[in-house]
């Protein structure tokens, strides 16, 4: 494998993307936004329930690459916990992370495991992937009707 | 393993053999190298690397014959004006079709297929009637009849296809009916290979009086095309798919039906006098090439087309054919791989999934080893569907790729295989 390849699907990727976690609809969730990726048709479902401001539960459900799926199974332990404004934050930084310009980035300690994604940079069509499900979280979090997209 | 063509055994007189080497030096493109690896470009179905005829005659025009068309008396103007039309006379030959003046230039299949569903179907089309697509079609061989339908409460009927991406005429007559007014069929199918019975259809069609539209889209850089002998009303084809450039196309319409159809954008050239009260529209072809054609376009077209016809289109799909066969033969023999389209006829595609790893993801390993293919659902959603697929892999081929290539392919799927089965 080349070692560029190997930057992007790194071991904790493959297999977040072959057992991915909180993968399931959650019955009853107060908030879901579906995220819709036009150039490869993929799908994702994200459902969310909070406790006052803080991320009770989050799940999601659809199919995609490695890429979005280990992504969103990511993301769910990453924003569990977090306050609203937290999990936002946490956003932005992921998507600094993976559209930054720079060579070799500092990875961001606030971004723990999801600095795993520091290899899509190399990968200008693949940035909508990685970040199909935060966009559908962030929707979630509007409590938007309308599916959103990366487009 | 392979069907060998000039098997010796076949009494004909023996076929000389396909120079690929020789034809692959004709395009500067394929030299160039991709994340280190020489180019294996095998999304020819997507657009196909221009020869350096082609270029050269893009050139040439912008260098030395730049002008307008149709309208100046100087040497540059009747020098572009002559090449322009000579390029619709090239066409015509290309297509097989009776006059010159059937020959539209447009920006490729999709805008031929606008023109129809808005100077031709839109007039005549009403509320309940319908328009008969194949499930196989390409979004700009739906959506187009979709937008005059929904103005007009009319609707589209789809002729179903088998598991292996093949219609039925029987079924396709079945759905034929008083409520009909367009059959709008892909000539090959850009997402399964597909080529389709048209002249078939074309008949079953034309027994009820009903005109066909036929996407030629992804046919004519690989079939010999005869629309007189097809006999359909309708054919369209973009220039970039048959090695020519981007931005031009071709709507051929039998001259009858062009000549009681209104025009589809106004502007200049398309018209024969213009008051303020008034205008007086051109005849066909010009009264549907409203404004400033893509002059470059055509020449580059015509030179494409002459390009095509050196090599025969006859060697060229013998030779594709067998490249598609080695091709198939050894996608099957990759674990898990499913290929998506098995029609007994096909041309150039081969569309594939592999069970456990994503399309996306199978693209991107590729392109790493400088193998380009196409992810995705190839614009063609109603396809994905029926086979339970949200996208697929898709390696198209063109004359001038090579076995080696089909290896290199094979080679970039065990590469995929290595990283998502460890
Ligand atoms: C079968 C088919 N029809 C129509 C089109 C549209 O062609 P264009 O985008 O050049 O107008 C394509 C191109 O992908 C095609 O494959």
């Amino acid at each position: 494998m080349t070692s560029d390849l190997r930057e992007l699907y790194q071991e904790v990727i493959l297999d977040h993307n072959r057992t991915p976690s909180n993968f399931r609809a959650l019955e009853g969730a107060a908030y879901r936004a579906e995220g819709y990726n036009p150039l490869c048709g993929d799908k994702i479902q994200v459902f969310l329930q909070l406790d006052g401001d803080r991320v009770e539960e989050v799940t999601f459900q659809g199919a995609g690459c490695a890429i979005s799926q280990a992504s969103a199974s990511l993301m769910t332990e990453a924003v569990l916990g977090k306050t609203v404004s937290e999990a936002r934050l946490l956003f932005e930084q992921f998507q600094e992370l993976v559209t930054s310009e720079t060579q070799t980035p500092d990875t961001d300690e606030g971004l723990g495991k999801l600095n795993v994604f520091a290899g899509v940079r190399e990968y200008p069509m693949r940035v909508k992937c990685a970040t199909l499900a935060w966009h559908t979280l962030k929707a979630a979090l509007k409590d938007s009707a309308e599916p959103v997209s990366t487009e | 393993m392979s069907a060998v063509k000039n098997d010796a055994s076949s009494s004909a007189a023996p076929i000389p053999p396909f120079d690929v080497a020789r034809w692959r030096r004709d395009f500067p493109a394929l030299e160039q190298r991709v994340h280190g690896h020489p180019l294996v470009y095998l999304d020819n179905a997507a657009t196909t690397q221009k020869p350096q005829a082609v270029i050269d005659a893009v050139v040439r025009y912008y260098r030395e014959d730049c002008s307008n068309v149709h309208r100046g008396v100087h040497q540059l103007s009747q020098r572009s004006t002559l090449a322009f039309e000579a390029a619709r006379e090239r066409v015509r030959a290309f297509l097989g079709a009776h006059h010159t003046e059937e020959v539209i230039f447009v920006r490729g299949a999709t805008e031929g297929i606008n023109l129809v569903a808005r100077s031709f179907l839109g007039p005549r089309l009403q509320e309940g009637d319908e328009v008969l697509v194949t499930a196989m079609e390409h979004h700009a061989n739906i959506v187009p009849w979709q937008l005059v339908c929904e103005e007009k409460g009319a609707q589209l009927a789809v002729i179903p296809m088998n598991d292996r991406g093949e219609i039925s005429l029987d079924e396709a007559e079945a759905l034929i009916s008083p409520r009909t007014k367009l059959v709008a069929a892909v000539h090959v199918s850009n997402a399964l290979g597909t080529i389709n019975p048209v002249k078939g259809l074309v008949d079953a069609a034309h027994q009820r009086g009903i005109p066909v539209l036929l996407d030629g889209a992804q046919a004519a850089p690989h079939l010999e095309l005869d629309v007189a002998a097809l006999d359909c009303e309708f054919y369209v084809f973009s220039g970039h798919k048959v090695f020519g450039p981007t931005g031009i196309g071709v709507l051929y319409g039998k001259r009858e039906l062009l000549e009681a159809m209104p025009p589809y954008q106004g502007g200049g050239d398309m018209i024969r006098s213009v008051s303020f009260e008034k205008t007086e529209f051109n005849v066909p072809p010009h009264r549907f090439e409203a404004g400033t054609p893509n002059i470059a376009g055509t020449i580059g077209l015509a030179a494409a087309l002459d390009y095509l016809s050196g090599i025969g289109l006859g060697a060229v799909a013998a030779y594709e054919s067998e490249l598609l066969h080695y091709a198939t033969e050894q996608l099957l023999g990759v674990p898990g791989v499913r290929l998506i389209g098995t029609a007994k006829e096909k041309a150039s595609v081969a569309s594939f999934v592999i069970e456990g790893v994503h399309a996306h993801d199978v693209g991107t390993i590729l392109d790493q080893q400088g193998i380009a293919v196409r992810v995705g659902h190839h614009c063609a959603q109603p396809v994905m569907d029926r086979f339970g697929v949200t996208s697929t892999v898709r390696a198209s081929v063109s004359f001038y790729n090579t076995h080696d290539e089909i290896d290199a392919l094979i080679g970039g799927l065990e590469e995929v295989l290595e990283i998502f089965r460890p």
